[in-house]
């Protein structure tokens, strides 16, 4: 592979950094981890008043690196690299980002494949529930670490901005700003129901072994696979697919009676895609994350009343939606600024037009990035 | 700024939530803010206008308000305004209702179709009026709704709503004399403030 000169809206080279916490983290179960570990990096330098920080919070399967690679020849840059970087949305020469690997993840923060200090084993299917707190919670002694007392903004799409959300009902005085894109404030019955087939492909995988795979030296890359294809079907729109595949061949002939199996690109696109998630993500940290995600419910503990629960909030919000995405309907981003409005808070949405699906949050479509740019500069000018 | 957003600011107190239905790109609202300390926020639908309304710091919601306002509560603004876009609804009326219910006072401003240019280019050229100020052809017109400021005020009477104020902007950009005589004549554009 060629050397990738480096491109001057990147934040270039990174470096992953993990810190170690001693003292022991309550979680919403009622268990806590006596000890453990949060890999993160950041892009960026922290003002001397320290009040350009900004929080990305990362969705199912993300991970710390956001953006940037870890070296030249990186296949891939850090999963959000469309809107962190100089001169992008998330600008690095404006604000600090810290972006972290949530707990019960699988690359490098503390999870279900680190070890279990009372059994020595990995922890495996007894890791500890999470829930979106939890990682709240987690974020909180980052936040110590580093010395802030408010971000200027946390941001995220998906999941990452369920957990934004829960900051600012939770920490309404450590904000200023909550940018929640492609999210919603619970899942609805359709969403649950996609993530129970995805646990249902892992578990009936044979290589499972009730989530004690690793002893038994496997892993359950069938069913994970599986997971992850149905998941990136419906993070994808019928519309995007159409254009990205139609019904072009990958190998072989329509006409029947020709030799050789017919693949068509869709079909080898998700095997790829689902194979290659199988060696990079770990089972029980997805069946552990869909659960904090189905469970997320966002003004359950306010009578189910999101007026309520927002009118905790202090921050100022921008929420975003993207039209063919039907995993996390604009509908659903609606409902969240309705209740902001009804409780008096300071919000901004915009409804993006995109064929891609859910996945639209990460890529530089126009007109997304000019409103995410507009917003972030109010950000910048508050700081 | 456009005269008839001047006009109107007298009739806003300081300190107000205001909703400004099809707020463009902005201007009106980031005005109230920093003269009035108003808390504002606006509805617009077009992309590039949200845009600009965002840079300029003012909060501003992608709505359709032809959908309605069904998502916002009873009386939760002070003021609801909507300037020269009641001509575009499909249901003015509804939306009219809908601003009263949602707002405890409402200012409209619209082209008033009665100025003596409209019906000049009507009985004397016989053809759907074109000016600077309302430059499209009746085919592909965003304007499907218009009125004069006599059936306005008739639909107020019908509706029992009750107008606390209004003015109209002359030809001239100014609120000349002779045009608020003749208001249906001479006015441009409309403006009311009204309430429930």
């Amino acid at each position: 592979m060629t050397h990738q000169p480096e491109q001057q809206d990147s934040v270039g080279i990174v470096t992953p950094q993990t810190l170690h916490f001693d003292q022991p983290l309550a979680l919403s179960c009622g268990r806590s981890l006596p000890e453990h570990d949060i890999v993160f990096e950041t892009y960026g330098e922290l003002n001397a008043a320290r009040s350009n920080a900004i929080l990305i919070c990362h969705a199912l399967s993300g991970h710390h690196h956001a953006a940037g690679r870890h070296h030249p020849d990186e296949r891939k840059p850090g999963w959000w690299d469309s809107c962190i970087g100089p001169g992008k949305p998330i600008d690095t020469n404006v604000f600090f980002v810290l972006s972290i690997n949530n707990i019960g993840g699988c690359h490098g923060s503390t999870g279900p494949t680190s070890t279990n200090p009372e059994t020595g084993k990995p922890w495996g299917p007894d890791f500890p529930p999470l829930r979106c707190r939890d990682w709240v919670e987690s974020q909180r002694l980052m936040m110590a670490h580093f010395g802030i007392e408010q971000w200027a903004a946390i941001i995220g799409g998906s999941l990452g901005g369920m957990q934004a959300m829960r900051w600012a009902l939770e920490y309404p005085d450590a904000m200023r700003h909550c940018v929640v894109i492609a999210s919603a404030m619970k899942l609805s019955a359709q969403n649950i129901a996609f993530n129970e087939i995805a646990r249902n492909a892992i578990c009936s995988d044979p290589n499972f072994h009730q989530g004690r795979y690793l002893e038994h030296d496997t892993l359950p890359r069938q069913g994970l696979a599986l997971a992850r294809m149905i998941g990136h079907v419906t993070y994808l729109s019928d519309d995007g697919m159409k254009e990205k595949f139609g019904r072009d061949l990958k190998a072989g002939d329509l006409k029947l009676g020709s030799q050789g199996p017919v693949e068509f690109q869709v079909e080898s696109y998700l095997r790829h895609q689902g194979s290659r998630f199988a060696e990079s993500f770990d089972a029980n940290t997805y069946l552990l994350m869909t659960k904090a995600l189905d469970y997320y419910d966002l003004a359950r503990e306010y009578d189910d009343d999101p007026v309520a629960a927002f009118s905790h909030a202090k921050c100022r919000f921008m929420v975003m939606s993207f039209t063919s995405d039907w995993r996390f309907a604009p509908d659903r981003s609606r409902e969240i600024v309705d209740a902001l409005v009804a409780a008096g808070k300071s919000v901004s949405y915009a409804e993006i037009e995109a064929n891609h699906g859910h996945d639209a949050f990460l890529i530089p479509i126009p007109r997304y990035m000019a409103v995410f740019n507009a917003y972030m500069k109010r950000v910048a000018e508050g700081l | 700024m456009r005269f008839d957003l001047t006009l109107i600011q007298p009739w806003i107190k300081p300190g107000a939530r205001v909703l400004d239905l099809g707020c463009g790109d902005g201007t009106l609202l980031k005005t109230l803010a920093e003269e009035k300390q108003v808390s504002g926020l606006g509805l617009e639908i077009d992309p590039d206008n949200i845009t600009e309304a965002l840079s300029k710091g003012v909060d501003v919601i992608e709505h359709d308000l032809n959908t309605g306002l069904g998502n916002f509560r009873d009386d939760s603004f002070d003021v609801v305004v909507m300037t020269l876009a009641l001509q575009t609804l499909r249901y003015p009326h509804l939306v009219i209702d809908e601003m009263l219910r949602v707002g405890r006072e409402c200012i409209v401003t619209f082209p008033n179709f009665g100025h003596w240019r409209s019906r000049w280019h009507l009985t004397g050229r016989g053809r759907m009026p074109v000016s600077k100020f309302l430059p499209y052809t009746w085919y592909d017109t965003p304007n499907i709704h218009f009125c004069t400021v006599r059936d306005f005020e008739a639909l107020c009477e019908e509706k029992f709503i009750r107008i606390l104020n209004s003015s109209v902007v002359s030809g001239d950009n100014t609120q000349g004399a002779l045009a608020q005589r003749f208001p249906n004549v001479l006015g441009v554009t409309a403006v009311y403030h009204i309430s429930k």
